[in-house]
């Protein structure tokens, strides 16, 4: 029944895409934007959508970007559709960040460390007043300068926490979960969800969302004392073992971002005081997405760690059913579509208690 | 691995150079230079010879994996997509190649030579003309890149002391 008015909407959907379809193509005086163009300069929203559509791959991230016409949301979703129609070969190796090479890597908590501190390109310390130099077409910027780079390896700062003793350990797993992690692609979420599989979702979850949820731990709504032990960004090998090969062999490259956030923690029954991670790794040079998401982990490990668990942030359920967007794009934008037989029945109900109301109120 | 669809045809369990660390390193320059790159290294060698493709070229995900903390218990941070592809020459070689992204003649390459560089007769040549110079490329570009960071290293000094 609720479908019979939506079958004479064919003709006014063909019209609206064809409008959307020029839209999206804007001024046709003005060129033409090429994927390749939005590849290259518009690199960090390639990265955001490769990192909430759950797949590294800058080509179709800038195409989506362009289809969606900048819209990441919608990109993410476009990435997300594409991504279910290949087969799944195998999976990689975990990562080794630690052999990261570094293009920025920062740290809060030394400033001597191993390695320096090397700042990339950021736009830290620009002064955030709009460039119109960028409004005109100019020539290409001049190569940045370079410095001899030392050999000089760049350790964790966890590690060397570590070295102290004053950093939790991570757990390293049992054989199954170290061979086959938890995979919200193929096994619904369920709950209590083990930190690999929060990890999984807030590595796809919105910038945005983890952003205001990290934010509050910081204003009160939650236990954290967090520090930026460290953010690295660079390149990252990928391997894996294909099944006909049987050794490994690498595939190429992805750029990474990760942070650790350093947290107090008092200390159980069974632990000692000693500081504990928040971890964050996205795909691209995405820093406050990794960071957000640092927060957001270490506050999901309140439970874990025998602290209160009170705030949002907190609460494994809230944070992991809403921080993906394309589902709650799904859910909230559904009520876009005919709901002509439910709002038929609310009104025939409201037309009712109205009429008692007024009956009753006239006696 | 389970994940795995179907295992792929031309197993080398027989072959000497399984794990060989020569090929994981010529697959590995292979898999991060483009088709392009790679066409312009066989520019001027004698033409490949004819190959049949026991795989065309395909392309699929890899799930990429990290570690909770960065050295605890893997999980899935998301997919990647990859290309493979798998060839035989009239000899009998067989060769494989699997490559980021989704360049289908970069992996049709890449599977040529690595059955190629397999025989130990037309090594030589092959890394001379083709591996060697694109490992020189990438490594250029890396420490390019190095050069560009070590520039961004922040060089503290103290501030004399106000008195």
């Amino acid at each position: 029944m609720a479908y019979v008015a939506v079958k004479g909407g064919e003709r006014a959907i063909e019209a609206a895409h064809a409008w959307l379809a020029e839209a999206r193509r804007g001024e046709p005086a003005v060129p033409e934007l090429g994927v390749d163009q939005v590849e290259e300069q518009l690199g960090l929203a390639v990265d955001r959508v490769m990192a909430e559509g759950a797949c590294y791959d800058r080509g179709l991230a800038a195409l989506a970007i362009k289809q969606a016409r900048g819209d990441l949301i919608e990109a993410a979703f476009l990435l997300r559709a594409y991504r279910t129609t290949l087969p799944r070969f195998v999976a990689g190796a975990p990562l080794d960040t630690g052999a990261m090479r570094i293009r920025r890597r920062i740290s809060a908590t030394y400033k001597d460390l191993p390695g320096g501190q090397v700042l990339g390109p950021t736009f830290d310390y620009t002064h955030r007043l709009l460039d119109f130099a960028l409004a005109a077409e100019g020539e290409a910027p001049p190569p940045p300068p370079e410095a001899p780079a030392e050999a000089e390896r760049m350790p964790r700062v966890t590690g060397i926490l570590a070295q102290e003793g004053l950093m939790q350990p991570e757990a390293r797993g049992e054989a199954p979960a170290e061979a086959e992690p938890p995979d919200l692609t193929r096994e619904p979420l369920a709950f209590p969800a083990a930190r690999p599989l929060r990890l999984q979702s807030l590595a796809r979850g919105d910038e945005g969302f983890l952003l205001a949820l990290g934010y509050s731990t910081q204003r009160g709504y939650g236990n954290a004392h967090p520090f930026v032990g460290e953010i690295r960004m660079g390149e990252v090998a990928v391997e894996i073992t294909p099944p006909e090969l049987g050794f490994p062999i690498e595939i190429g490259e992805v750029t990474l971002t990760e942070c650790q956030m350093v947290n107090q923690f008092a200390g159980s029954k069974t632990e000692p005081p000693q500081f504990t991670r928040g971890y964050g790794l996205t795909f691209g040079h995405a820093e406050r997405k990794a960071m957000a998401m640092a927060l957001v982990d270490r506050a999901l490990r309140a439970r874990e760690l025998g602290e209160e668990a009170t705030a949002p942030a907190e609460s494994e359920e809230f944070v992991l059913y809403h921080c993906d967007n394309v589902e709650a794009t799904g859910f909230v934008e559904h009520l876009k579509l005919p709901h002509y037989v439910d709002f038929q029945s609310e009104l025939e109900k409201i037309r009712q208690l109205r009429a008692t109301a007024l009956r009753e109120a006239a006696e | 691995m389970s994940e795995a669809t179907g295992t792929g045809p031309g197993g080398d369990g027989q072959q000497g150079l399984a794990g060989d660390p020569a090929r994981r390193r010529w697959m590995g320059v292979l898999a991060r230079a483009s088709a392009a790159e790679i066409a312009a290294r066989l520019d001027g060698l004698p033409p490949l010879p004819a190959h049949r493709r026991l795989r065309a070229p395909e392309t699929g995900l890899v799930m990429l994996r990290g570690r909770q903390g960065g050295d605890g218990q893997p999980f899935n941070l998301g997919e990647m997509t990859v290309t493979r592809c798998s060839v035989t020459l009239p000899d009998g070689a067989t060769g494989h190649a699997y490559v980021a992204g989704r360049d289908r003649r970069q992996a049709e390459l890449a599977a040529v030579l690595d059955a190629l560089l397999q025989d130990p007769a037309r090594r030589p040549a092959l890394l001379a003309a083709v591996i060697e110079p694109l490992a020189e490329a990438q490594a250029a570009r890396a420490a390019r890149q190095a050069a560009r960071a070590a520039a961004t290293r922040v060089q503290f000094f103290t501030m004399a002391t106000m008195r």
